[in-house]
């Protein structure tokens, strides 16, 4: 097992957000989290990643047999987790180019691993750059800065493909996507699928689904997993909206009183 | 999140001054104190010329009736000027008599600084003039410089020389009467380097001075002097380092660059002394005064400054753009972290027809510090079609520092166009977990940010400095962020 998430619950700044959540990823699989605005699906996101403005109040999060709470930021990105982040920050005056090799070079080093030459760093560049069909000068930008929304999501695609992780976890990376954009991120996380390595796909829409075909769909809602299933489910969902769930939940939560 | 951002400050502010050591070596001391008495008798040591002497005595007289200047964004303690040595000057040993020995134990010294004077050691191309203290220890390449006609040595070998160059131009373009500083320099200044170019000469290779104070209790006030005649060209550098120690140490210096007709004259600084400790004890006080004159049309004098020592920084390298069509440039980074202080920029006093100036400033605070950019753009009425370019930008790491900006203009000129852009900003919190995100961590992350905010100077450098000046921004902020 890749991940396995117990009873995780999350507050900030006081506020609980996530109330309980299970889960669990294999290699080689594909789970999509859906659910409506404030479901706490970004707030799965950051705390797999480590942003400690989200506390971690209880439960445990075990990555390849680690417990993932006791590593830095940098660490769980070494350790093969990625986050392709839903509003991508700019670097003033950080090249692209000098970003990214700086960030491919820690990873060997933690890896033991000798760092890249320049020029053998500019061919996997070109390599990556074609999976997501990045034009060439947005490498020589500084990072994400005067990027349109669409570049920038392309842009972490394309991160993501250079950096190899075993475990991808991409929030809400159709938001804000035309749909050739949105062809061109999902074919190149197609391309980026293989058997030993996991992603975990954040969306409040089905659409992003059509393209990456997921194993598994889960929703959330307010802050537990109210339903799992295949990605039918996902379809299911598009159907009768989120009003759906909120609807069966509420008369469960009425009926239990 | 507050406390995540000091934790990361903390981080960043504890990093260590590398240049901090001292070394125990027989240095001839004058007593405390600053009358006429000890100024006769630096001059009596320097074997100076009764003219020399009088400067001396006019500058000190003209001092004794001026005030420390207060207008600058800084908090400075009282300084007593009795309490402090004029005068330190590392003892030969009479065993080294020839002028191309030196005492291996000051070799060392500057070895261990990166600083080798022996010139089969040295980085090609760049000749060295080292000052310890209060005098020069070494001059290289002298030789080889003189075969082109080029002059390049300590200021007191140069007054005994060159003495009708040095008469014409000393106080030419930074009087003793000029300020505070520079009357108090004019009146004790013990060393320095001396630099002229012939008409028509590139000077082939980098000049540089190192300044090292070591001795204690001593200021050091040393005078720079460049001229560079008609369509001639040089690039000079200047480092400076001092041991750590928990009381504070004045550094008062002159540079002046005269720059004629067709001439460029590039200067670079990167200056590191030593800044104090967290807590704000100790460091140096560094109150310079530089100012180049573009005399001749077409003349150009670029000022290229890296500044992350010092406790209190005080300083302005100016231009006087005289010459039509010359040109002036200050390129700018500094920073503050834990408690220094710096009030720091740049005058373009445009007086020449088209004379076109550039600044490009960047602060960068952290820790508690004050960073202040204060700039004077003068366009006087005979500056038909003068040009003006500022650019000022601050960078704010955590939210217990201060970026400033003071720009003043003053335009008699109706042709003339003067642009002004500033912008502040702080190294963001998203940013840094942008990049930890991607395996970086926050120290590289800070480095990464911070240089690429000041590449645009950083680039101004020469090659081989621009790579020391980056690895010293990322150093001086080890242990800062937010």
């Amino acid at each position: 097992m890749l991940l396995k998430i117990r009873d995780l619950r999350v507050s900030v700044e006081d506020k609980e957000i996530l109330k309980g959540i299970d889960l669990e990823v294999n290699p080689g699989e594909v789970h999509a989290i859906m659910g409506p605005n404030g479901s706490g699906k970004s707030t799965l996101a950051s705390a797999l990643v480590g942003k400690d403005y989200f506390q971690i109040t209880h439960g445990k999060i075990d990555y390849e047999g680690k417990n993932l709470m006791e590593l830095s930021p940098e660490d769980r990105a070494r350790e093969g987790i990625f986050l392709g982040f839903q509003y991508p920050v700019e670097i003033p005056g950080v090249s692209m180019v000098n970003f990214l090799r700086t960030a491919v070079n820690e990873l060997r080093k933690y890896r033991g691993e000798e760092p890249l030459a320049a020029g053998d760093f500019l061919k996997l560049m070109r390599e990556k750059k074609q999976i997501v069909e990045i034009d060439s000068d947005l490498t020589s930008r500084s990072v994400n800065e005067g990027f349109s929304g669409g570049e920038k999501k392309k842009n972490e695609i394309f991160q993501m493909a250079l950096l190899n992780p075993k475990l991808a976890i991409l929030d809400e990376t159709d938001s804000g996507l035309d749909i050739d954009a949105l062809r061109i991120v999902a074919n190149g996380v197609n391309k980026l699928r293989r058997p030993d390595n996991a992603i975990i796909v954040i969306t409040h829409y089905q659409r992003l689904l059509e393209y990456i075909i997921p194993d598994f769909v889960h929703i959330l809602y307010k802050g537990r997993i109210v339903k799992s299933g295949d990605k039918n489910l996902a379809v299911e969902l598009e159907k009768h909206g989120y009003d759906w769930i909120k609807q069966e939940l509420d008369v469960e939560a009425k009926l239990s009183e | 999140m507050t406390n995540d951002q000091d934790k990361i400050i903390g981080e960043v502010t504890g990093g260590d001054y590398k240049y901090g050591f001292y070394t125990d070596i027989d240095t001839e001391l004058f007593p405390k104190g600053l009358n006429e008495g000890i100024i006769r008798n630096l001059s009596a040591k320097k074997e100076e010329p009764g003219w020399m002497t009088e400067f001396r005595l006019k500058a000190f007289r003209h001092w004794q009736t001026m005030k420390m200047p207060d207008w600058a964004y800084l908090k400075i303690p009282e300084i007593n000027y009795q309490d402090i040595i004029y005068y330190a000057a590392p003892r030969k040993k009479s065993r080294y008599e020839s002028l191309n020995e030196v005492d291996p134990d000051l070799l060392e010294t500057f070895n261990k600084l990166g600083i080798p004077l022996e010139e089969q050691k040295q980085l090609a191309g760049v000749a060295v003039d080292a000052v310890m203290d209060s005098i020069s220890v070494k001059t290289t390449f002298q030789e080889t410089l003189a075969e082109l006609g080029i002059i390049f040595c300590s200021f007191s070998e140069a007054v005994k020389n060159h003495p009708d160059l040095v008469k014409k131009y000393m106080g030419s373009v930074v009087p003793y009467t000029d300020n505070y500083f520079a009357a108090l320099n004019s009146a004790v200044f013990s060393d320095g380097s001396f630099c002229y170019i012939p008409k028509g000469v590139r000077c082939p290779m980098e000049l540089s001075t190192y300044f090292r104070i070591n001795a204690a209790n001593t200021g050091q006030f040393e005078r720079t002097l460049i001229v560079a005649e008609d369509d001639s060209y040089v690039s000079y550098l200047e480092g400076c380092t001092a041991p750590m120690r928990d009381e504070n140490q004045l550094h008062a210096a002159i540079v002046e660059i005269i720059a004629m007709e067709n001439a460029e004259v590039k200067y670079s600084t990167v200056q590191n002394w030593y800044p104090g400790d967290k807590e704000g004890k100790g460091g140096i006080y560094n109150f310079v005064t530089k100012r180049g004159l573009c005399k001749g049309d077409h003349s150009k004098i670029s000022w290229t400054q890296v500044e992350t020592g010092s406790a209190i920084t005080w300083k302005y390298p100016s231009c006087i753009l005289k010459g039509d069509y010359s040109v002036g440039e200050f390129y700018s980074v500094a920073v503050t972290n834990n408690h220094q202080q710096a009030d720091t920029g740049t005058k373009m006093i445009h007086i020449g027809k088209n004379s076109r100036s550039t600044i490009i400033s960047k602060g960068i605070s952290a820790g508690k510090s004050n960073n202040s950019y204060r700039g004077l753009v003068k366009v006087l009425k005979s500056a038909e079609n003068a040009r003006n370019f500022s650019q000022c930008d601050s960078l704010l790491l955590g939210d217990r520092c201060g970026a400033h900006t003071f720009p003043y203009l003053e335009v008699d000129n109706r042709s003339a166009v003067v642009e002004h852009e500033a912008t502040t900003s702080k190294i963001g919190e998203d940013q840094i977990f942008y990049c930890n995100q991607r395996g970086i961590d926050t120290e590289t992350a800070i480095g990464l940010i911070v240089n690429g905010y000041a590449r645009e100077v950083l680039n101004k450098l020469p090659m081989e400095f621009a790579v020391e000046a980056q690895k010293l921004l990322q150093i001086s902020l080890e242990g800062s962020v937010g």
